[in-house]
């Protein structure tokens, strides 16, 4: 049996109201579910669903209000070494190369210089940004700003990626690219990761499976296995005639269809 | 903008400036006798370099400049400092900020130079006056603008360092303080043409040292160059610290784009 790296169980968050009368709002409901090790798993749902808010429980910043969640099968009560995240915006520090950016968990984690350096530029060829390795990230376009923000994820080498909606601000084409480099590096890391998406065909083209979540409050309403080959190469997998039926069922399943009608 | 212009535009801009400059100190040597303007409103270019030699051989010029200057700078340092830390403590305490600001937007609103005589009364006619004015002049724009931008900060950035499991200190020395910095040395520009009025306004009103003292001294005489001498050097001290500032500030936010930075 594989070995599960994370693990919701039986989670709730709930929010206090604005007004003290009113009922806190309950953000995300009951929720249970694994990711093992080396698997790929997104989540979408509406806006507004609390798949942010689950990023935000995995990644110990906000702890849940009921249940437990589990990385390697340490409970989760604080920020820790084993997990983490990247959003949709690049976060770079202005006032730091595009190394230095990428040393910045490292840097934090108190590694000492040489490795740093060495991890850090080892993963700047990785995402073809070998050339910028000391420019600013004003030099660089959005597309190599995020690749960058992924090689800072992923220098500190996490158990656990935890993305959320990561290629949303980017143009069509870019975002595909960049899809294509985070499918291929996942798989050649063997690294684990929780997918947040509201792109139908994203979360099919990058994953292994795909949790469907309700409107708040956020339940998970549905699991699809993708069932289609080379997760390591999501610009084939785009192409496949499967591809069509997985992305209707999701839309079945979100109602998109009624509310366009 | 050098990079930019060609240099032969260059060098006829400079060659502008010189022509501009010659100019200008021809219509102050001539133009006010033209005018029929006496010599005691405004004493002509060439009396008031002679008396500025005169300054330096009979009334301690340079002395007198030497102690403004230092009371400037020291006022300038103490008042940023005083400014940056407290810019950092409220920007990061929202219930420090909550409780304090009614006193800061008090004192802030509260005309700084007038506290100069209250002062004189407490220290007498010492150094220390010049430099609270100073101070509590500089204090102001430095924590107003380092406040704002520890506000400012993307939450993002802090949670994205904290799930890198950061220290509240390692949070504030990797994000808040240099995310603060460039909005901190625009804060500085202004704090280094506003130390130099604190400087003047404590000497004065009272004291016998300085270029403030030098000025009284002059108002009281008539010596109407004596008073155009003074006021040069003040501003040729409150330059010097500007461009000093703009020297640090272009060595240490070199990462900000060039058109961001030619602000000066």
């Amino acid at each position: 049996m594989t070995r599960i790296r994370l693990e919701f169980h039986n989670v709730t968050k709930r929010f206090p109201a604005r007004k003290r009368i009113d009922p806190p709002v309950v953000a995300v409901q009951d929720v249970s579910f694994t990711v093992a090790d080396g698997e790929v798993v997104s989540i979408i749902g509406p806006s507004g669903c609390g798949k942010s808010t689950l990023l935000n429980m995995g990644s110990g910043l906000d702890p849940a209000s009921v249940g437990e969640v589990f990385v390697d099968g340490e409970l989760v009560t604080r920020p820790n070494e084993h997990v983490a995240f990247m959003l949709q915006k690049d976060l770079l520090l202005p006032w730091r190369t595009i190394r230095e950016n990428v040393e910045l968990g490292l840097e934090i984690q108190g590694r000492p210089t040489q490795d740093r350096h060495r991890i850090a530029e080892e993963l700047l060829v990785k995402c073809r940004l070998q050339d910028f390795i000391h420019h600013y990230p004003h030099q660089l376009s959005g597309g190599m700003r995020q690749r960058a923000a992924m090689a800072r994820t992923l220098a500190v080498d996490p158990a656990v990626l935890l993305m959320d909606e990561p290629f949303s601000a980017l143009d069509a084409q870019t975002k595909m690219v960049l899809q294509q480099d985070l499918g291929r590096t996942l798989a050649e890391t063997q690294k684990t990761a929780l997918f947040i998406t509201h792109d139908l065909a994203e979360a099919i083209a990058l994953s292994d499976r795909v949790l469907v979540m309700s409107q708040r409050p956020g339940t998970i309403i549905e699991e699809i296995r993708v069932d289609i080959p080379g997760r390591d190469n999501p610009m084939e997998r785009r192409k496949s005639p499967k591809v069509g039926p997985y992305v209707s069922a999701l839309m079945e399943l979100l109602h998109i269809d009624q509310a366009v009608a | 903008m050098n990079a930019i212009l060609p240099q032969a535009s260059t060098q006829r801009m400079m060659i502008g400036s010189v022509l501009l400059l010659i100019l200008f100190l021809a219509a102050w040597q001539w133009l006010p006798g033209l005018l029929g303007i006496p010599a005691f409103i405004i004493p002509p270019a060439s009396k008031v370099w002679s008396e500025f030699l005169h300054m330096l051989a009979n009334d301690r010029l340079v002395y007198h400049a030497v102690v403004t200057a230092l009371q400037v700078l020291a006022g300038f340092v103490l008042g940023v400092i005083l400014g940056m830390v407290v810019g950092f403590v409220l920007g990061m305490s929202p219930t420090a900020e909550f409780m304090l600001s009614p006193y800061i937007l008090a004192l802030q609103i509260a005309p700084k130079v007038a506290f100069a005589p209250l002062f004189v009364i407490w220290f007498g006619y010492t150094v220390y006056p010049k430099i609270l004015v100073a101070v509590l002049i500089v204090f102001f724009p430095v924590m107003i603008n380092v406040l704002g931008a520890v506000r400012a900060i993307d939450p993002d950035i802090v949670r994205l360092a904290r799930s890198f499991t950061a220290s509240r200190l390692q949070v504030f020395w990797k994000i808040e303080f240099p995310a603060a910095m460039p909005p901190f040395f625009a804060g500085l520009r202004i704090a280094a043409t506003l130390a130099v009025i604190g400087v003047v306004v404590g000497e004065l009103v009272g004291g016998n040292t300085g270029l403030g003292y030098l000025l009284t001294f002059g108002e009281g005489a008539g010596n109407t160059a004596m008073v155009f001498v003074a006021i040069i050097l003040l501003t040729l001290i409150g330059i010097v610290l500007y461009g000093v500032i703009v020297f640090i500030e272009g060595r240490v936010l070199h990462y900000l784009p060039a058109r961001a930075r030619k602000t000066a």
